[in-house]
């Protein structure tokens, strides 16, 4: 395989990740007229958001009374008032106006007798700020992600975007000041190495979920975007925040969605109680994922779970009327008998916590710019350089999601990072890396490629995993994460010296999955260092050591840097529109 | 309970091999975490990393792992082992140029895909909000829309093993179908039309071999049976109108 020299291709803007957030972003950039690139390691309809089930939030009140300022009410309290208000904002202000335009282009929603859209109920939706439980999912069925991923795809191709598929992003390419040129990729047919120039980089590269054992992503979710990042010394915002899901299916961690307990489904434990009613009387199964994933998980350690290792929970949904089946969950039922060979129709399908997504990410404001935090605690930008989507943290999840936010996010800040690309890139000056410079980005490549290093990636992949979910899973404590800290800190260093045995030029997968666990291992280090320092329990973070909230010390997001320190930036009240919801115990 | 799985799977890689081969692999079930062909292919793979396929999400959903499964199209994903026996026979999907393995090119099918259009073409409502969309109109994009572009059915049609650049395939007519149907399209004319002719839509010799396969249960023949009759409705239409204007 020849790699001593790179070809070199120029845009104004390349955009790296075809899912959700990239495609909505590139929308909006290719009709600006800008010089536009998408770059995907998969072609764009394989993305990771074609998973997504359960749909996508907007106060639209097609069933009387919503206001979007209920949905940022539920927003903030569901992030453990971690999420940072100006963002949230926004992207609740924003939510209906941006799935009207999503009906616009095509996207197949479920419907209403009256022809509106129709809306189901999700975990943490509210009325009235904390009321009664709120209609506000828009969902094509069960397969929201797909017809959303499909719609977008389809309404880039009406405006001729410009797609690189299957080329893979190794790094980014740095000046000597620290501002972004673009990134180096490899076009994975051929096994070409070019540099892609551009003005502006978008991230856009999605979650890392494949750091654990069990989880609901996509073998591609390596959080290529987030490494990428951390590798140049810009750290990662609150990295110790993963999601659990409460319902991934036992075994394959195929995810069975929350809309399964907004058309009415519940959980049970092994002596058939609907436990959720004792945790959370008020919103019981509907509750927010973090809490639902406790409660789980604690019937489970106190040996009230369900099968012969009483190892899961069960969720029933036989009670439902048998056209829900049909109209509303098809996809469930399907997955359901296809994969653990349950008819839910009839019997209960087996499920536990699973990792399921990245709360945390690359620091970014609400126009997708990156941000570091200086010495003296003030945000600095990083120029050419954007991040949206889920590999983003603007914040608006702060330490928990809440179910169907995350497709919001994706089209309400990728359209948001467009538009301000397009208003502001002309003020952008180019930044001219030195040969040097566009070398570095390529290193890793080339290591690889040397003979005789002789760590092996099967071996080192399946302890990472296993340490993540040993020792940082839902439950964690600082004697355990001491321990899988300083085992990741060893693995980490392995990782430099993989070798690969494929000599290939033609797509070589070896190479790109060594690549991508390169990148999981520095994600998996960054949220280990993260969940280590952060002595509170908050969102998805709970600490068995530091069972409370502490909002003295930790009301702050956590900056996990490369070389092992943490910094700490504020939370942003700066809201436009309405008064900032005031910090306040939840339920836990 | 098996103790191995013997596969047999085409290998080619262009840059070192003159024609492709067949190689057999034993995997020791204990390896397989799960009960579907991906589950042993990727313990496979982690013994031989150089075996080259695509596959992303596992769930039958992103369409990555279409691939000829003991002589039939199918994603590797959603199959499960115990109906496979004890010999798995695995090629690239049929008639597709292969780059590596069990990878092809998937461009012409995706280059079909896009020749129809493949994006609503409508006016939105002037009140700004969402078209209207009646349960019973929206029903009818039921069995088209959940289409995750896998090429099994195309790559299953003998028409489009000879045809692959003149006849959009059954893939490529299902979401033309899907557009043709929506109540808030309006280009179905010029839809119909474009599918005029002796090969974009008419090589279909209803041979059924694309629904026999379709992984998500869809049928891409019974699509392109009631685009047809659209299209003859719409030819006796006209005639009738130009018989009346004569
Ligand atoms: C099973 C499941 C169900 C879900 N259901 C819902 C739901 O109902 N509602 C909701 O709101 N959220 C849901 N989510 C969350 C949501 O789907 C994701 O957070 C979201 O889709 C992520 O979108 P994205 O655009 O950030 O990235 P993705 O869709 O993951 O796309 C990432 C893109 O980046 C590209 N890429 C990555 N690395 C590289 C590289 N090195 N080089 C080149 N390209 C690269 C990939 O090719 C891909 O195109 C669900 C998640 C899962 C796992
Ligand atoms: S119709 Fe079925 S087989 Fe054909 S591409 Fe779509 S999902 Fe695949
Ligand atoms: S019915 Fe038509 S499209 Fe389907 S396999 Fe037969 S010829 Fe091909
Ligand atoms: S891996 Fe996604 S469809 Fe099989």
């Amino acid at each position: 395989m020849i790699m001593n020299d790179f070809k070199a291709r120029e845009f104004d803007v390349i955009v790296v990740g075809g899912g959700g957030s990239g495609l909505r972003a590139a929308h909006t950039l290719s009709q600006s007229g800008l010089k536009v690139a998408v770059v995907s390691k998969v072609f764009p309809l394989r993305s990771h958001t074609v998973s997504a089930q359960g749909g996508i939030n907007a106060a639209l009140g097609n069933y009387g009374d919503d206001q979007w300022q209920w949905h940022m009410y539920d927003t903030v309290v569901g992030s453990d008032f971690l999420g940072d208000q100006d963002a949230i904002e926004l992207m609740c202000k924003e939510a209906p106006e941006t799935i009207i335009e999503l009906e616009h282009m095509g996207l197949p929603f479920s419907r209403n007798e009256d022809g509106t859209i129709y809306q189901r109920s999700f975990g943490g939706q509210t009325l009235n700020f904390g009321q009664e439980v709120a209609h506000r999912t828009c969902c094509a069925q069960d397969r929201t992600g797909h017809a959303l991923l499909h719609t977008l795809y389809q309404q880039n191709v009406a405006v001729a975007t410009n797609f690189l598929n299957e080329w893979f992003a190794i790094d980014l390419v740095v000046d000597a000041n620290g501002s972004v040129a673009g990134v180096s990729a490899i076009e994975m047919a051929t096994g070409e190495i070019v540099f892609l120039k551009a003005t502006a980089t978008v991230l856009a590269t999605g979650g890392g979920g494949q750091i654990f054992q069990s989880n609901t992503n996509a073998h591609i979710c390596t959080g290529d975007g987030m490494a990428m990042v951390f590798r140049q010394n810009i750290g990662l915002q609150d990295m110790e925040m993963w999601q659990f899901h409460p319902t991934g299916l036992l075994g394959s961690g195929i995810l069975i969605s929350e809309g399964t307990r907004g058309e009415g489904g519940y959980l049970l434990n092994s002596n058939g109680e609907r436990f959720m009613c004792d945790y959370a009387p008020h919103l019981k199964d509907l509750s927010c994922r973090d809490v639902v994933a406790r409660c789980s998980m604690t019937e489970i350690r106190e040996g009230r779970g369900c099968g012969p290792d009483k190892d899961h929970v069960l969720l029933k949904l036989s009670h439902l009327d048998p056209e829900v089946f049909i109209e509303k969950l098809p996809g469930i039922t399907q997955i359901a008998m296809t994969y653990v060979g349950v008819d839910p129709r009839k019997d209960p399908i087996p499920v536990v916590p699973t990792c399921h997504y990245s709360m945390g990410g690359i620091p970014c404001n609400y126009h997708g710019q990156v941000l570091t935090v200086d010495h003296d605690g003030k945000d600095r930008k990083v120029p050419g350089l954007f991040a949206i989507g889920e590999c983003a943290n603007v914040s608006v999840h702060g330490a928990n999601r809440l179910g169907a936010n995350s497709l919001l996010d994706l089209v309400v800040l990728g359209r948001a990072c467009g538009r301000y690309l397009q208003e502001n890139i002309q003020s952008f000056t180019a930044v001219n890396p030195s040969h040097s410079d566009i070398e570095r980005a390529f290193s890793r490549c080339k290591n690889l490629k040397k003979p005789s290093q002789g760590i092996d990636a099967v071996k080192l992949r399946k302890e990472m995993k296993k340490i993540m979910q040993e020792d940082f899973g839902v439950f964690r404590e600082h004697a355990s994460m001491e321990k899988g800290l300083k085992r990741l800190e060893v693995l980490r260093t392995m990782s430099k010296k993989i070798t690969i045995r494929d000599q290939s030029a033609i797509f070589n997968t070896e190479m790109f999955n060594a690549l991508e666990l390169q990148n999981l291992i520095e994600v998996a280090y960054a949220t280990a260092i993260a969940a280590f320092s952060r002595q509170e329990s908050r969102g998805a973070h709970s600490r068995v050591d530091y069972p409370d909230r502490d909002d003295k010390k930790w009301l702050k997001h956590s900056i996990a840097n490369a070389d092992g320190t943490i910094q700490k930036r504020s939370v942003s009240k700066q809201t436009k529109f309405t008064a900032p919801i005031e910090t306040a115990l939840r339920e836990h | 309970m098996i103790n191995n799985y013997t596969l047999s799977i085409y290998r080619y890689n262009p840059e070192t091999d003159k024609k492709p081969r067949m190689q057999s692999l034993e995997v020791d079930s204990s390896e397989v975490k799960g009960i579907m062909l991906l589950d042993l292919l990727k313990a496979a793979k982690d013994h031989d990393p150089t075996i080259t396929f695509r596959f992303s999400c596992g769930a039958g959903i992103c369409g990555s792992d279409g691939m000829n499964i003991n002589g039939r199209n199918g994603l590797a994903c959603m199959t499960q082992l115990k109906t496979l026996g004890d010999k798995i026979i695995l090629r690239p999907l049929p008639g597709m140029p292969v780059i590596r393995d069990l990878l092809v090119d998937m461009n012409l099918f995706y280059r079909q895909y896009h020749s129809i259009k493949p994006y609503l073409q409508a006016e939105p409502p002037k009140d700004g909000k969402e078209h209207k969309q009646s349960i019973s109109q929206r029903r009818q994009l039921d069995g088209l829309y959940e289409c995750i572009l896998c090429a099994c059915c195309s790559t299953a049609c003998p028409s489009w093993w000879w045809n692959p650049d003149k006849f959009v395939g059954p893939a490529g007519l299902l979401w033309a179908c899907r557009f043709i149907v929506d109540s808030r399209d309006m280009k179905e004319s010029e839809r119909l039309e474009d599918l005029e002719g002796l090969y974009r839509l008419y090589r279909c010799r209803g041979i059924m071999n694309c629904a026999s396969v379709c992984p998500k249960g869809l049928n891409p023949s019974a699509a392109i049976a009631s685009v047809r009759e659209r299209m003859l409705k719409k030819a006796l239409g006209k005639q009738s109108y130009d018989e009346a204007n004569q």
